[in-house]
Formats: C-alpha cells, structure tokens, sequence
C-alpha cells in the first residue's frame, strides 16, 4: 500500500517472495537457511518483529515465575511466625523474585517493545544488525536458563539424584539480587552464587549486544527528512535506555568477574582478612544498580508518551522538554549511586553531595509529569484500556516518586534503609511505574503486531484490578517500614504490631496476581479470537500505523520520507505540505536478510559454559572441560557467523499505488 | 569478517554518514572505556593495601622490559595504521606485510606478558598475594586477552585475504573497525602502563 493514500486499506496478502539470484553461498560453502514457518523458522529467524514477540513470550513466563514467588514471599509474611517456608528458601525466593523481575521481566518486556516499535516508528526495514539481534535474544534465554536452571538441580538434590561433593545445600541463588561481596564469596554462600555470577554475565553480554545495535539502528536508519528532533518519544527513550545500558552494565561485569576470581581462583578483592574492601562491591554494583532503574523505567516514560497524546487527541507537550529532561535523567543517573549506601559511613561530604544531586533527579522527572498533564489538560480524552492504565502509570509513579524524594535525604534515608518503606517505595516506581505502562503498551500495540483487536470489558477489570491490587499491597508497607518492620527478614514476632497490615499486603498480592492472571488471559483470548484491527485502530501518530496490521516482513514497501513530527498524524489531518512522501521502490524489489543458525549456537556455547562453571564450583567432574567446549562452541559459532555471508533474497510487494 | 550488506539499507543515505560498523566499533569501545576504567580504578584503590603482600612492585617490577614491550605495542599501532592505509587504496600486498607486522609485533608483546607473568610469580607477586597481585594480574591479564582476540581477529583477516571473496574495496571497512580495536587496546595499554607501573616509582 502507498503511503499517500489513505490509510485503512485491507492488508494485503504477504506476497510471495522470489528468489531470482537462487540461494546464495557463502565463501565456506554454507548456505543460509530461508525457513518462513515453524519451530525452525522461529530458532533461526532474524526478523525483528518475530524476535520482539519471543522477547515478550519469555518475558512474560519470567513475570509468572517472579509473580509466583512473590506470592510465595507473601504468604510466608502474612502472620507472625510462620514456617510456610524455612529462612533459607526465603532467601533464595527474595533474591530471585528481585533478579527474575528486574533482569528477566521488565528489561526484556522493554526489549520487546525496542524489537517491535524501533524500526517501525523510525521507518526502517530492520535494525542494523538482524543476527547480532537473534544473538542478544538467544544469549538473554540462556542467561536466564543459567540463573533459574538452579531450582531443577535443587529440586534433584531434594529427590537425591544429584549431590555435591561438600554437601552443600545453597544451590539457588540466595544473597539478594545486590549480591553484596563478601556475603557472596564462597565461605558464605554455596554455588547458587555460581549460578547467578554467570547468569548474569550472559545476560549483560545480551543487554550490551542489543543495546549497540539499537543505538546504530536509531542513529543510522532513519527514514529520510526524520530528524532527530522528530524522532518519537518512544525511539528517544529507547536511545537514551540503549547508552544507559552500555555505559552500566561494564561495572558490574568488572564487579561479577572479580567475585568469580575470589571464587575461582582464589583473589583477594572481597576477603577483609586480605585487605578486601566490602564497600567495593557496594560501588562497583550501584554504579550499575542505580542507572539500571532508569533503564527499566525510560522505556516505560515513553510508552506513555505515546499512549496520552494519541488518546487525548492532541500533540505531546514540551516535545523537546521530554526529549531533554530524559537526557538529563539518564545523565544524572550515573551521579547518585551512593544514595543507596547513605548509611556505609561515606562521610559528610560525600552523603551531601550524593543527598543533591538525587534531589536534583525531581526536577527532570517532575518536568516530565507536568508535560503528560499539559498533555491531557484540554484534549478529548478517550478513556481506552491503555489509556486508564497509562492514567494509573503517572499517579503510582507520582507516588513511588514522592517517597524516593524522601529517601535522597540522608538523615530520614538512615532511618528508612532497610525498612519496608523502601520496598513500598521501589514497588510503586516499578510495578506502579514500569509493569503497568509496559502492560499499556501491551493493549496499545497488540493490534498491531498480532492484527487482532482487543474485545469486551476485560482490559477494564485487568486495570482496576491491578491497580487496586498493587495499592493493597505497597501502600501499607510505607506504614510497616515507619514502624520498624525490617526487609529480607524471613518473619516477625507476634505483638509487634505488624500483623494487621501484613495480612492485608498479602490480599493485596493474590489481589495483584488475579489481575496479572486475567491480564495473561486476556491476551490469549484476543489471540485466538480478536476482531481484526485494521491497520490504524487508535488513529495513531506514528509511523507504525500507516502500514498493515501485522506488518509484513519487510516492513514498509515504500520507505516514508518524513516532513515533520508526528509525521503521520501531520498526513491525516494536516497540510499538504507535511504529507508523508516515499522512496520510489528499488527496480530489484526490497532485499531481506536470510535467517541463521550461528546467533543461536554462540548463546548455546553461554550456556554451556555458565552452567558448567557453577557445577564445578559443586565438584561434578569434568565440568572444567565442558566449559572449556561451551566456549569453542561459542567461538565457532562466531566464525561460522562470520563466514556464511550476507546471504538473503529480493521481495516484490505488490504495490496498489 | 563479517559482510558489508547485512541488512538492506531503506534508503540509499546514512544520516550521519558513519558507517555502522564502525559506529558500532565506536559505541563498543565507549563501553569498554567503562570496562577498563573500572579495573584500573580498583586498582588505584587496592594498590597501596598492603595486608599479608610481602612483596615490594618496585622489587618485581622489571621496567626496562615492560618499557620495551609497551614500545612494541605501540610500533604495532603504526603498523595498523599503514594497514588500513593500504587496503583503502587497494594494496593488498602492502596489507598483508603490514598486518604480519602487526600480528607479530602484538604477539611478542603478549609473549613478554607471559614471561613478566612467570617471572614475577617466581618472585612471590601471585594472584592472591594481597589486593595488589589480584588487581595486578586481573587487570593486565584482561587487557592481554584483548590483545590475543585483536591477533585472532586480525590473523583471521591475513588468512581470509587470500580468499578469492576477499576484495580490497568492500573489506576495508571491516579491517579499519578491527584497526580502530587495535589502536583503543593499544591506548589502553598506555593508560595502565602509566597507573600500574610508573606509579609505583614516584
């Protein structure tokens, strides 16, 4: 379909595709596969719109996992001296309820929607490179498998088929998802620290990996006249998120691999009888740490950014105030780590410094809301599913917000460390905050990637419900963390006087995950029986919209030659001279990457090595050598990678311009 | 080695003009700047603890050696710079000397790391002697794998030039992103030559 008609045409069939040059060959003699269905077509696929749905399929069967074991935290909570579960296995549920939810939920939700949106809102028919994006996905599932592959061997040690030779019990991960050294160095913790080192080591290659591409992706494949000042917001959270994550993630990787040396090999970094420095880890990690919030939450900033102007009607306000301010947040993120070690004793100056510049964070924030209210302030609103949840993202983070300025102040931040104050606190930025946005852009982007619409009050009851489940929850933790009742601790005693609110934060929580289930489910339903959607259900802003919903696999038959921001928006209602153009179609027809293997057999190679590493650390033989072949698989999968060839074949979509 | 047309371009113009490769090879080494930086960081904090060390670095330490190692290292990015001259005006045979130089000159320098490694364990400086053998040998040793995967990677390009695909044209790309590998590694070895042993004498 041509972009300067109008819009609503039907899709038009994929057309087939013609191979006219035969299947090309690489300089070894490999031939890239060209599957386009089934099982193989998904292991090999190099599209980015099938790997941002893989990104959301796993991401979401992660949210059940941590959703599970959250459940199981609080229900152990829900009275005074419980024995649900023992003090050890609530350890290990805290630590990976916090790394499964922040690793393994919110940032590849996130990278779902980097996957599925980029490209299409910038007008491109890929990400710059489609294996290296097969790569970060297949290395996140193998990171993954690393850290939860831990609860099958626990499970066997249970039914006796699998022992370790010292005996130890701790083989799921259980120093809390900050690891802090020396409580992680092997005197204290037994190979669940293996799994969880290595773990997260694959899954940083995999953040590192995506994150490059995406940033040359939004620099480089642009649509031709897309400025960067009319890039969406979307695509300019998804940049600043993307230098966040490279700049980041290289601490803790530091970090990671000085902890395995201490495990290893023996090294002093973390033993104080040594000379190690406890506090290391605490920087080295937060350095990490605090940035990694505004990755999980940009992201959702600018999901929101594009749900409220397409359902109130009217153009985002402050566009370049948004843009900055996320600039600055990203900036600022790397200047107050050590707002979380208010209570390590840094000294006076550094505590002040530190208390500031996280104030200072308010500002761009604050700036941000008062633009998606300026938004709001006179549009005609349309109180869509994506958009009352969206309402909800700006009052829970308001909220989750409010209580952060009142951890930047060192003096009330020394009484609150550890308290249930603070888990209220980052509960409400990061359910609050970035699971219900990504849930909103789940509804709002759904017709477009599956073609089927969403149908009936359900999305109603999944927004009421989550977002009532979510204040029953947290909201009375602020209470529990003022009177005194500590994180991490596996119960409490009778006649503290924490009973009451304990009791109804677990309502909260089964609350919660009715909502979560009904959410799931509503997303299946639609799948199988969804309405169609049309191409331009919402009477979109962006790019995206002007083409067939789902979008066939070259994306855009004509390139969009862009004129102004929200440039579709501006092709709908305004004038002639802001309507999109397009790039006459090339004589050869559109040329399209072929799939591949190798992005898989490297991630295959990760995960041989990261789970064999925490075996050996359990005295099972040879695992020493087993590694050692994960990384020659990993290494040949990069050779052959290499050698096999730009591959790919050339479409002629059937034009009706 | 890997090929120029990944994924079709949809329009025939970069905005920035950078190719993106090479934008790439820019944004990895911004990270790897991090990587590094955090290393030596730890180092700089660890280096004067000095609980059950036992060794003095100025004792160990053999300067004049790892002076001219560093020097190597540093001809090697000369090297790699007439490299990448070469294959962008279509001298293949110049290349192929250049990047021999470049190979051997890098692996002579990973070869005194190997010696200066064994010598300096002989003298009692050994991974866990200490927060100051641990940084040491953490930090010098991730920067020698970096050297040995820019000898591989490049030892890969010398084999693959012989290929009757390799063209001098379309690969050079390719070969000034490694060369720009080389050149952030070798800049590297300078900044941890300076903040790991010249340090020790002042």
């Amino acid at each position: 379909m041509s972009l300067t008609t109008t819009t609503t045409t039907a899709p038009s069939p994929t057309p087939p595709h013609t191979s006219e040059e035969g299947p090309s060959r690489s300089n070894i003699g490999l031939v890239r596969p060209d599957f386009s269905t089934g099982l193989k077509d998904l292991l090999t696929t190099v599209d980015h719109k099938k790997i941002g749905a893989m990104y959301a399929i796993f991401a979401l069967a992660f949210l059940i996992i941590g959703g599970v074991e959250a459940l199981f935290i609080r229900a152990q909570l829900a009275v005074a001296e419980n024995n649900l579960v023992s003090a050890e296995t609530y350890n290990q549920l805290f630590t990976m309820h916090g790394t499964t939810m922040v690793f393994l939920a919110v940032m590849p939700l996130s990278s779902a929607f980097f996957n599925f949106l980029v490209p299409l809102q910038i007008g491109a028919r890929d990400v710059a490179f489609p294996r290296l994006n097969a790569f970060s996905l297949w290395t996140f599932v193998a990171g993954a498998i690393v850290v939860n592959i831990s609860w099958l061997f626990q499970a066997a040690q249970a039914l006796g088929w699998f022992t370790t030779e010292n005996g130890m019990t701790d083989i799921v991960p259980a120093g809390g998802w900050f690891g802090y050294a020396p409580l992680t160095s092997d005197e204290y913790t037994g190979i669940g620290t293996d799994f969880w080192i290595f773990g997260l080591q694959v899954l940083g290659i995999a953040s590192i990996a995506a994150s490059l591409n995406f940033i040359v992706t939004i620099i480089n494949f642009r649509a031709p006249g897309m400025k960067m000042m009319r890039l969406p917001v979307f695509v300019w959270m998804t940049l600043i998120t993307s230098i966040l994550v490279i700049f980041a993630f290289p601490p803790i990787t530091v970090a990671l691999g000085e902890l395995m040396f201490d495990r290893y090999f023996g090294t002093n970094f973390f033993r104080v009888d040594q000379g190690g420095q406890p506090i290391l880890w605490q920087h080295l990690f937060w350095v990490f740490g605090h940035p990694e919030v505004y990755i999980l939450i940009l992201p959702a900033m600018g999901i929101i950014s594009e749900i409220l102007p397409v359902s109130s009607k009217k153009p985002l306000f402050g566009y370049s105030l948004i843009v900055f301010s996320g600039a600055v947040i990203g900036f600022l993120g790397f200047a107050v780590w050590s707002h979380h070690m208010f209570t390590t004793g840094l000294g006076k100056v550094a505590t002040a410094a530190f208390s500031l510049l996280t104030m200072a964070i308010a500002v761009p924030t604050g700036v941000k809301i008062f633009n998606w209210i300026g938004t709001l302030w006179g549009g005609r609103i349309k109180f869509t599913v994506p958009m009352v949840l969206s309402l909800g993202f700006i009052w829970m983070f308001m909220m989750g917000g409010f209580s952060g300025i009142m951890h930047s102040s060192a003096p009330s931040d020394a009484q609150q460390q550890d308290s249930y104050f603070v888990v209220a606190h980052f509960h409400y930025v990061l359910i609050g905050g970035s699971i219900l946005s990504l849930m909103a852009g789940v509804y709002f982007w759904m017709p477009k990637m599956t073609g089927k619409m969403w149908y009936g009050k359900l999305g109603y009851w999944v927004a009421g419900i989550v977002i009532v489940g979510l204040n029953l929850t947290f909201f009375p933790m602020h209470f529990l963390g003022m009177i005194g009742m500590p994180r991490r601790t596996h119960t409490y005693l009778e006649g503290t006087g924490w009973e009451p609110m304990n009791l109804v934060c677990t309502i909260g929580a089964f609350i919660l995950a009715i909502g979560i289930f009904f959410f799931l489910y509503d997303i299946f339903r639609t799948l199988r029986k969804g309405p169609p959607a049309g191409d331009d259900p919402w009477d979109g802003r962006t790019l995206e919209w002007t083409i067939s919903s789902p979008p066939p696999a070259y994306n855009f038959a004509r390139t969009p030659i862009v004129h102004s921001r929200d440039a579709l928006w501006a092709h709908k209602h305004g004038k002639e001279s802001v309507k999109l153009g397009s790039v006459e179609p090339s004589p050869g027809g559109i040329h399209m990457p072929s799939n591949s293997w190798f992005p898989l057999v490297a991630s295959v190679g990760f995960l041989i090595l990261g789970v064999s590493m925490a075996l050996k650390q359990a005295g099972v033989p040879y695992c020493g050598y087993i590694a050692i072949s994960g990384l020659l698989i990993t290494f040949v999968g990069i050779y052959l990678w290499a050698l096999e060839g730009p591959g790919g074949y050339h479409l002629h979509p059937e034009e009706k311009a | 080695m890997s090929h120029a047309a990944d994924a079709s371009h949809p329009a025939d113009h970069i905005p920035t003009g950078l190719d993106n490769k090479k934008l790439m090879m820019w944004l990895f080494l911004a990270s790897d700047c991090m990587f590094f930086g955090t290393l030596i960081t730890t180092h700089l904090v660890y280096r004067k603890i000095y609980e059950n060390v036992g060794v003095d670095p100025i004792t160990v330490f053999d300067i004049e050696l790892t002076t001219a190692s560093s020097f190597i290292l540093l001809m090697s990015s000369l090297l790699m710079a007439l490299a990448v001259s070469a294959i962008h005006k279509g001298d293949v045979k110049s290349f192929r000397w250049n990047l021999v130089g470049v190979i051997i000159f890098g692996t002579l320098f990973l070869g005194g790391q190997v010696y200066e490694f064994n010598h300096f364990v002989h003298l009692g400086l050994t991974l866990s002697t200490g927060t100051f053998g641990s940084t040491f040998y953490v930090m010098t040793g991730t920067h020698g794998v970096h050297v040995a995967l820019g000898i591989l990677w490049l030892i890969s390009w010398l084999v693959y030039s012989f290929s009757p695909k390799f063209n001098a044209h379309e690969n050079a790309v390719d070969v000034e992103t490694a060369g720009l590998y080389w050149h952030f590694v070798d800049i590297v070895w300078i900044v941890i030559f300076t903040a790991v042993y010249l340090i020790e004498y002042v």
